[in-house]
């Protein structure tokens, strides 16, 4: 198959014509969902058709933290949607259709973060919580003043945080976005990536003491 | 106003002394996976805050580490609204054209 097509900037795009369809979709009652997935299962157009403009959205999002890739987010989205329509007898109906849709796209970023290395991923170990001879905590005066919404509020440091995370390697990062972010259960998130329950909390624990580190200037400038 | 105050290893060395199994730093460090989880256990849970009450440097930064798991997640809010804006009607229209594309 040709994917030279799907390939485009996608943040050049700007204002595009979303159908009416999309926007009117309520949150998901469970009737309409019930006749969507049985069209879905008949291979119905229209049906696949309101399931891609209801839950790209949250597909394109979910494989954009992933990837910090907007093309390859799309290519991904792209291939999610394709597996599902694919797949759709097989779905149980056990969680909802967006979750299930959010899974197989997680599977598909996944597998292209597993085929394409990434290039600039900081060494973690120097984030780490540092300790001295004495096991004793070495840790700045840390002043924990504002609140989330505050700092989200401010565009700057907002983007701090997202290119914070954006840093971390692969492997911790992956699990902090799925655990964090996509608030997977470590069950979940160990047998997604085929790792131990155990690997998936150590992960998170430094994925987080890491980020912790790099946003540390957010609670160092308001001294006593 | 004073400048950061260094730790103080000789004061918590004197205290692990007198309060047989207060946990140290690296101790504590190794129980935080287990206690955000929720699955420290009750006896262990009690050395963990007996060494906040303690311990400003870990206090400091369980503040600061709780704060960054809320601001991960609040920095990608909006992860289960409705189609956004910013999806192109290009790749609706390319995944539409895939799936009716054999092979
Ligand atoms: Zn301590």
């Amino acid at each position: 198959m040709d994917d030279a097509p799907i390939r485009r900037n996608i943040q050049t795009t700007g204002e595009t014509a979303v159908a009416p369809v999309a926007r009117a979709a309520p949150m998901s009652g469970d009737l309409e969902n019930s006749t969507l997935l049985e069209k879905l299962r008949a291979g119905d157009d229209e049906a696949f058709e309101q399931f891609v403009r209801q839950h790209s959205g949250r597909a394109l999002a979910t494989a954009r933290r992933l990837l910090r890739d907007d093309a390859a987010a799309a290519d991904c989205v792209q291939e999610a949607f394709l597996a599902a329509s694919q797949n759709i007898g097989g779905f149980e109906g056990r969680s909802s259709l967006a979750t299930w849709l959010n899974r197989i796209t997680i599977n598909q970023a996944l597998m292209h973060l597993r085929r394409h290395k990434a290039k600039k991923e900081i060494p973690l170990d120097p984030l780490l919580p540092q300790f001295d001879d004495n096991q004793c905590r070495i840790e700045p005066a840390l002043h924990v003043v504002r609140t989330v919404e505050d700092i989200i509020a401010d565009a700057q440091l907002k983007d701090m945080i997202t290119k914070g995370i954006e840093q971390l390697p692969d492997e911790y990062r992956v699990v902090l976005l799925l655990r964090d972010i996509e608030e997977m259960t470590t069950r979940e998130v160990a047998s997604t990536l085929e790792i131990s329950e155990g690997a998936v909390k150590t992960r998170l624990h430094r994925a987080r003491s890491a980020l912790k580190k790099i946003l540390e200037p957010l609670w160092l400038e308001y001294g006593p | 106003m004073t400048a950061p105050q260094r730790p103080r290893p000789a004061r918590k060395r004197a205290l692990h002394k007198f309060i047989p199994g207060l946990i140290n730093c690296v101790q504590f460090e190794e129980f935080m996976v287990n206690y955000f989880e929720g699955t420290l256990p009750p006896a262990r849970r009690m050395s963990f805050n007996a060494h906040l009450k303690v311990c400003r440097e870990c206090r400091d930064y369980l503040a600061a580490y709780k704060q960054t798991i809320e601001l991960g997640k609040a920095a990608f809010e909006n992860r289960d609204g409705p189609l956004p804006d910013d999806v192109p009607e290009d790749l609706v229209q390319a995944i539409l054209a895939a799936r009716n594309t054999p092979g």
